[in-house]
C-alpha cells in the first residue's frame, strides 16, 4: 500500500474494483462507438466553430473596424474573451501541480481532463491577441528575433510582451506535463488495441512507453519537479495578465490589488469550468465511480475559497474608489458611478453571478449535488466573463475628458468570434473525450488500495490489502522472445 | 555468444511484487528489469536502483535559462538600442532589472521544464515512433513482470519465484 489513509475518509474510487477493472473502465469510451448525443454536441460545436472562423476571416480581410471598437474603447470583447479564456485555463495546471505538491489524491480523477481543458482554453485565449493584431501573419514580430527593420527589437518593459512569454511558457509547459502523464495511459490503450490502425496510432502517441522500474522512478521525479515549476508559473501567468491593466495609468486599472485578485478569479473560473465539463463527462463516459460526489464537493470548496477572495477584492476596490475621493475613480468598474451609470446592468450581473450565487455552496446539500454544482458553475462562468467586461468596457467608457465618453456596442462579428471560440473549445474537448484516456488510470491504480471503497471496507474488517500468496503449480513455459508482445 | 536466457515472472499485486523483489535480492540474484503498469513506491530502493538525477539537471537548465534571459534583456534593451522611455533611460541593466523580472522568471521555467523533460525522454529512450519494449502487453494493465537472467539455475530460481507468489513463470531466450 502506497500510503496510509484514515478509514474515516470517504473513498475516492467507488465499487468493487480491481486493477484490471480500472483499465477496462478507462478504455471503454475509446474502444466503443460514440452515441447520438455525442454527435449532436459535436456538430453544434463544429457549426459554432465554423461561424467563428468565418467571422475571423471577415475581420482579417476587412480590418478590425468591423468590431464595435471606437477611438476610446480600443479593447473590449476581444481582451475580455482573452482574459476569460486564460482564466479558465488556470484550473488544469493548478489541479495537477499545486494539488500534487499538497499530496491531494483526489486530483487524480480530474487532472487529465482539467489539463486538457487548460490547453484547449489557452488556445482560444491565444487567438484573440493574434486576431487583434489585424495582420496575424506578422504575429512573429512579438518574438525577439533579429530582423531587417534596423535593430528593431521587442520592448521588454511592456507587460504585453511579458504576456507573450508567460502564455507561451504556460501553454508549452502544460502541454508537456499533460503529455508525459499520458504516456503510460496511451501505452495501456496500445497494448490492448485490437485494430491494427488503432494500435499504430497509440504506439506512436505513447512514444514506446514500456514501464520499466527506472522509467517510473524518473517519471515520478519529473512529475514532482514539473509540479514545482508549474506552481509559480500558473500564478505568474494571471499576475502578468493583470499587469496589462495594472501598469497602465487608467483609474480602475492602476491597482496594486490586481495580481492576487486576478489569480484568485482565474482559479475561481477555472474550477467552475472543470465542474461544468466534468458534470457532463462523468455521465457520458460512465466515470461515475471515479468522479464522485466527493470530488465535486472538494472542487466546490475551492470555488468558495477563491470566490471569497474575489468578493473581498471587489469590496476593496469599491471602498478604495470611494475613499480616495478622486472624481476619476468614480467611474471604475466597481464604484458608485458604475452602479448607477449606463453599465449598471453589467455591474449588478457581476455581483449576482459572482458573489451571491456561489454563497449557496456553503450548504452541504447543494455543495454535494451534481445538478446544483453544474448550474452554479455555469453562473460563475457567466459572472467571470462580466467581471472582465466590466473592468475593460466600463473603465474605458469614461475618460478624463467628457469628449472621450463613449459606449461600447458589440457587432455581430464580436459575438461571432466569441461563439466561435466556444465552439472550437468544445470541438477539441469532445474529440479528446473520445480518443484520450480521460482519467489518469496509472495514477488511480496507485491509490486504489488506500482510497478505493472495496479495500477501505476490507481494511475496516481487518483484512490486509496484500493478498495471501498462493503458490502456483510449477508450470514453466518456454517462450521465444521473437513472439514478444503477443500472447496466446 | 550463447543466447542468454531470462526468467519472466509475473505478479498481479504490487505488494506481493515488492516482497518478491526483496526476497530475490536477499538471495543475491540480479534483477535485470521490472515492468509495472503503475509506479510502485519503494520498488526502486528494493531493486537497488540509484536515485535519478533529473531534478539536478532541471536546476542547471533553469540557471541556463536565467542567464540567457539576463543576456538577452541586456543586449536588446541596454546595449543594442538604449531608449529613454518616459524619462527612464535604459543605460544600466541593473536599474532596469525590475521590468525584466517576468521575462527572467518565465525563461527560467521554460528551460528548466522543457530541457528536463527532453532529458527524461532521451534517458528513458521514449520518443515518437519508438517501439515499445515491454515483453508482455499485460504489463501496462494489471501484471508486473520481473526479469532475471538465468545462469544454469532455472530450478532454483523457479522455486524461489513460485514461493514468492508469481502467477506465471516463463523462461525466455533473449537473442
Amino acid at each position: 500500500m502506497s500510503h496510509y489513509e484514515a478509514p474515516i475518509r470517504e473513498p475516492l474510487v467507488l465499487g468493487d474494483k480491481s486493477y484490471h477493472d480500472i483499465t477496462e473502465d478507462i478504455a471503454k469510451p475509446i474502444e466503443g462507438k460514440a452515441n447520438k448525443n455525442w454527435y449532436i454536441a459535436f456538430y453544434i460545436s463544429l457549426a459554432a466553430m465554423l461561424w467563428g472562423f468565418g467571422c475571423i476571416f471577415y475581420t482579417v480581410g476587412t480590418g478590425i473596424g468591423v468590431w464595435g471598437l471606437n477611438k476610446n474603447i480600443g479593447w473590449a470583447w476581444d481582451i475580455t474573451n482573452f482574459v476569460w479564456w486564460v482564466g479558465i485555463g488556470h484550473a488544469g495546471t493548478l489541479i495537477s501541480a499545486v494539488l500534487l505538491l499538497f499530496r491531494q489524491k483526489w486530483r487524480m480523477a480530474i487532472n487529465r481532463s482539467a489539463e486538457a481543458m487548460t490547453i484547449f482554453a489557452v488556445f482560444q485565449a491565444g487567438l484573440f491577441p493574434i486576431i487583434h493584431m489585424g495582420r496575424p501573419w506578422n504575429g512573429y514580430w512579438v518574438m525577439p528575433i533579429p530582423n531587417q527593420f534596423g535593430s528593431l527589437w521587442v520592448n521588454f518593459n511592456s507587460p504585453l510582451l511579458w504576456d507573450v512569454f508567460a502564455i507561451s511558457t504556460y501553454l508549452s509547459v502544460s502541454l508537456v506535463f499533460w503529455w508525459t502523464g499520458l504516456l503510460p495511459d496511451f501505452a495501456m490503450i496500445r497494448d490492448r488495441a485490437v485494430k491494427p490502425f488503432q494500435k499504430k496510432i497509440y504506439a506512436l502517441l505513447s512514444f514506446g512507453w514500456s514501464g520499466r522500474a527506472k522509467d517510473w522512478q524518473r517519471f515520478e521525479e519529473v512529475s514532482l519537479v514539473l509540479a514545482g515549476l508549474a506552481t509559480p508559473l500558473v500564478l505568474s501567468v494571471h499576475t502578468i495578465v493583470s499587469m496589462d491593466f495594472a501598469t497602465s495609468i487608467n483609474p480602475g486599472w492602476h491597482s496594486t490589488i490586481f495580481p492576487p485578485y486576478f489569480v484568485a478569479g482565474a482559479i475561481f473560473s477555472g474550477f467552475a469550468m472543470v465542474q461544468t465539463l466534468l458534470g457532463i463527462m462523468r455521465k457520458v463516459t460512465n466515470m461515475e465511480d471515479y468522479i464522485t460526489r466527493l470530488h465535486v464537493e472538494y472542487m466546490n470548496i475551492v470555488i468558495i475559497l477563491t470566490g471569497g477572495i474575489v468578493a473581498v477584492a471587489y469590496a476593496t476596490e469599491f471602498f478604495i474608489a470611494w475613499y480616495t475621493g478622486s472624481p476619476y475613480e468614480n467611474y471604475t468598474y466597481l464604484s458608485v458611478g458604475a452602479a448607477t451609470g449606463p453599465y449598471a446592468w453589467a455591474f449588478y450581473s457581476l455581483l449576482f453571478f459572482n458573489i451571491l450565487t456561489p454563497q449557496l455552496l456553503w450548504f452541504k446539500k447543494i455543495r454535494r449535488s451534481f445538478i446544483w454544482s453544474f448550474i452554479i458553475s455555469i453562473f460563475i462562468n457567466i459572472g467571470m466573463w462580466f467581471e472582465r467586461f466590466d473592468i475593460i468596457a466600463i473603465v474605458l467608457s469614461k475618460g478624463h475628458l467628457p469628449s472621450t465618453w463613449w459606449r461600447f456596442e458589440p457587432t455581430f462579428v464580436d459575438v461571432g468570434i466569441f461563439i466561435g471560440t466556444i465552439g472550437f473549445f468544445f470541438v477539441l474537448f469532445l474529440l479528446y473525450a473520445r480518443t484520450f484516456p480521460v482519467i489518469a488510470q496509472a495514477e488511480v491504480k496507485t491509490i486504489l488500495k488506500s482510497s478505493g471503497e472495496f479495500y477501505k471496507k476490507r481494511l475496516a474488517q481487518g483484512i490486509p490489502t496484500k493478498p495471501t500468496v498462493v503458490i502456483a503449480k510449477k508450470k514453466i513455459t518456454e517462450v521465444d522472445s521473437s513472439d514478444k508482445n503477443t500472447k496466446e | 555468444m550463447e543466447a542468454s536466457k531470462v526468467i519472466h515472472a509475473f505478479y498481479t499485486d504490487d505488494e506481493v511484487l515488492l516482497d518478491a523483489v526483496k526476497a530475490v535480492k536477499a538471495k543475491h540474484h540480479h534483477i535485470e528489469e521490472v515492468f509495472c503498469p503503475f509506479p510502485v513506491h519503494g520498488l526502486d530502493k528494493a531493486m537497488g536502483l540509484a536515485p535519478t538525477r533529473l531534478a539536478i539537471t532541471s536546476f542547471m537548465y533553469g540557471i541556463t535559462g536565467l542567464s540567457i534571459a539576463i543576456w538577452m534583456t541586456n543586449y536588446i534593451m541596454i546595449q543594442d538600442w538604449p531608449q529613454d522611455i518616459g524619462g527612464k533611460p535604459s543605460f544600466s541593466w541593473f536599474e532596469n532589472m525590475p521590468a525584466f523580472v517576468p521575462i527572467m522568471f518565465e525563461l527560467t521555467v521554460f528551460f528548466a521544464a522543457h530541457l528536463m523533460v527532453i532529458t527524461f525522454y532521451m534517458r528513458s529512450r521514449i520518443w515518437p515512433f519508438k517501439e515499445a519494449e515491454n515483453p508482455d502487453p499485460r504489463t501496462t494493465d494489471d501484471h508486473f513482470l520481473m526479469e532475471i537472467p538465468v545462469h544454469n539455475n532455472e530450478e532454483e530460481l523457479t522455486e524461489l519465484l513460485t514461493n514468492t507468489g508469481a502467477v506465471e513463470i516463463n523462461i525466455v531466450d533473449k537473442h
